[in-house]
């Protein structure tokens, strides 16, 4: 009885008014690397060129970001901003699709192609851009890409492609498909006659891309942990009936297999660039003593 | 009827009423002429009709029909002195792909196939015509000793696809196609393609870059199968035959969106049902093409070819002048960082 006094709780449960919510944190404030789970300031991320500062995972960049991580700061070109897609085989959704790519991505197609200076040379760019329709190629990238080959083959400019895409675009069919050869035709002549060509290949490169400008530069450059193949794993795996490893088709698998010059960090990305851009503006007289 | 398509059976069922009713007038003495005649005239229209407006899914089955002929079979019908060659120099042969030297009216040229089995056990070996890169290399090099020794270069395209394997990963599935694609680009020979069966993506047009490209009546040709469309589309793969008629995948579509420079009839019924009748209209077409193209210089044979493939595509290309045009939001045409 007395001694219950002594055991009265010293403190009263109030039933709070509201019902209990996460800590207010503004979207977007933190991001959790996919491939170590560690959750960190964006920021950070940002501040390490969306490097993940813990593991080395390196996040996607879309087209902008890409240019002004390796385009000398404002010397970026643009052409050939104005080409859009057609619908033309009036392809179930396509039309809509596009709208909402367009904005979503604030892009009018997966590639941002013109011409700006690396290291202080100039060169002709082309980057995709995953957030737009999966970086697939229809008729508006090949095109783009084709013109961007003849410019740096006009103006005698190396050129740069940054590749990611998830293939050839479904929903233009046949006149997606030719567009590889479209692209590559004009590699073969720009290449043929001395043009420099580097392929820089991001997270992820695969079909259509892959099978046609993506491995035909002169270097074939890539970013570490990049998915980069032709046929796509669970296709493959249905194929062979068997289980792959888990470092299929990554830059570093491509690398063992040859398939690579290099791979190559973000931090490290535009000065090797640079370096080999370097290398081929400089003609060194043997004779002479260089 | 041998190998007949389920769209096929109401006309085979027909003929069967037909064969049932000379039959039972031979055994019973009744003259069932009239009723046989109108029957036969009957047969003949539905043949008409079936045949003369088939849907692109029925191509599509047409043209994966088992007994479709494959590279090997027009080859030996249409050339003379076929001798064929093995291996791409670099890991093996690959027999997905065949290729060689034969002679087409007396004249030499290489001729490269995608090959298809013709059962099971030759399917295996053969990976369903699905090639490795070595297949695609070993059809390069053939056609590099075509571009040295001046020898005009015939294609048969009859693929489902690149093979999708993790050793044609390994060794380079992409680069071996995309670079077919480039140094088909510039040979200084003729090339004519013939599309025989299904053209099945990258693994097609790794044969594909030619002057001329000739396309089988009921053959398809598509960036991916309509199966794979399908299960993209309505994760259905066994909707195919809807996304064939989505897709745009026959002959005409090609001819319209000007990849295809003609299209090769084929016997009523597909080009199963009359493999000699189909080889020589085949050999009449690409003999014709090659005729043209041989009073072409290697220049020009190659600007020519680039000329074709840097057409294809269809874009809206707003004049950076033309306000009504321009999206409001950024300016057009050239853009600062």
């Amino acid at each position: 009885m007395f001694k219950d006094l002594f055991h009265k709780k010293k403190y009263a449960t109030i039933p709070s008014a509201q019902p209990r919510t996460k800590p207010d944190i503004p979207e977007g404030l933190m991001s959790k690397c996919p491939k170590c789970g560690n959750i960190q300031f964006s920021k950070e991320i940002e501040k390490n060129l969306k490097v993940c500062p813990s593991c080395g995972h390196h996040f996607r960049l879309n087209a902008w970001e890409r240019l002004n991580m390796v385009l000398d700061e404002g010397t970026m070109v643009e052409h050939n901003a104005e080409l859009e897609s057609e619908d033309p085989l009036s392809f179930p959704g396509y039309a809509k699709k596009l709208e909402a790519q367009k904005e979503s991505s604030g892009l009018r197609d997966s590639v941002v192609t013109g011409e700006g200076l690396i290291g202080g040379f100039p060169v002709v760019v082309a980057v995709m851009s995953f957030d737009f329709f999966a970086g697939s190629m229809g008729s508006v990238v090949g095109e783009k890409i084709t013109r961007a080959i003849e410019q740096a083959h006009e103006k005698g400019l190396p050129l740069i492609i940054f590749s990611t895409s998830g293939g050839a675009r479904m929903q233009e069919s046949i006149l997606s498909l030719m567009q590889m050869a479209k692209t590559s035709a004009a590699l073969a002549k720009f290449q043929g006659e001395g043009g420099l060509y580097i392929s820089v290949l991001t997270d992820p490169t695969t079909g259509g891309v892959t099978a046609s400008f993506a491995t035909l530069g002169d270097f074939n450059l890539a970013e570490p942990g990049a998915l980069i193949g032709f046929a796509g794993r669970v296709v493959i795996e249905q194929t062979i009936r068997q289980k792959l490893p888990d470092n299929f088709q990554t830059a570093e698998f491509n690398l063992q297999h040859g398939q690579l010059d290099k791979v190559v960090h973000r931090k490290d990305l535009k000065s090797l660039l640079t370096k080999l851009l370097d290398m081929h503006s400089v003609k060194g007289d043997i004779a002479h003593g260089g | 009827m041998a190998g007949e398509l389920p769209f096929e059976k109401p006309l085979s069922d027909l003929r069967l009423k037909i064969d049932e009713l000379k039959k039972l007038g031979q055994e019973s003495g009744i003259d069932f002429t009239d009723e046989i005649s109108r029957l036969e005239q009957r047969c003949n229209q539905l043949q008409e009709e079936l045949y003369n407006e088939l849907s692109p899914a029925q191509k599509m089955h047409l043209a994966r029909h088992h007994g479709r002929p494959t590279s090997l079979d027009y080859i030996g019908a249409i050339f003379t002195d076929f001798i064929e060659l093995h291996g791409d120099r670099l890991f093996a042969d690959d027999l997905a792909i065949v290729g060689g030297l034969a002679k087409l009216n007396g004249v030499p040229v290489t001729v490269i196939g995608h090959q298809r089995g013709k059962d099971t056990k030759d399917n295996i070996a053969r990976f369903f015509g699905s090639p490795h890169p070595e297949g695609f290399r070993k059809a390069l090099r053939l056609m590099q000793q075509a571009n040295k020794f001046g020898r005009p270069i015939v294609t048969f395209i009859d693929t489902k696809g690149a093979y999708p394997g993790n050793t044609a990963e390994e060794r380079g599935q992409s680069e071996a196609i995309a670079r077919n694609l480039r140094e088909m680009a510039v040979f200084g020979v003729p090339i004519i393609c013939v599309v025989i069966g299904e053209g099945g993506s990258g693994g097609a047009l790794a044969l594909g870059v030619g002057n001329r490209v000739l396309m089988l009546e009921n053959a398809i040709y598509s960036v991916i199968s309509p199966n794979g469309a399908a299960s993209i589309l309505w994760k259905d793969a066994s909707r195919a035959d809807e996304a064939a008629a989505v897709m745009r995948i026959t002959a005409n579509d090609m001819v319209d969106f000007g990849i295809v420079e003609e299209i090769i009839a084929e016997p009523q019924g597909g080009a199963h049902r009359d493999l000699a009748a189909q080889s020589e209209t085949i050999k009449e077409a690409v003999w014709r093409h090659l005729q043209q193209l041989s009073k072409f210089t290697p220049e020009q044979l190659i600007t020519d070819r680039y000329d074709k493939f840097r057409r294809i595509g269809k874009f809206r290309e707003p004049e950076p002048e033309d306000g009504q045009e321009q999206p409001v939001s950024e300016p057009a045409g050239t853009a600062q960082v």
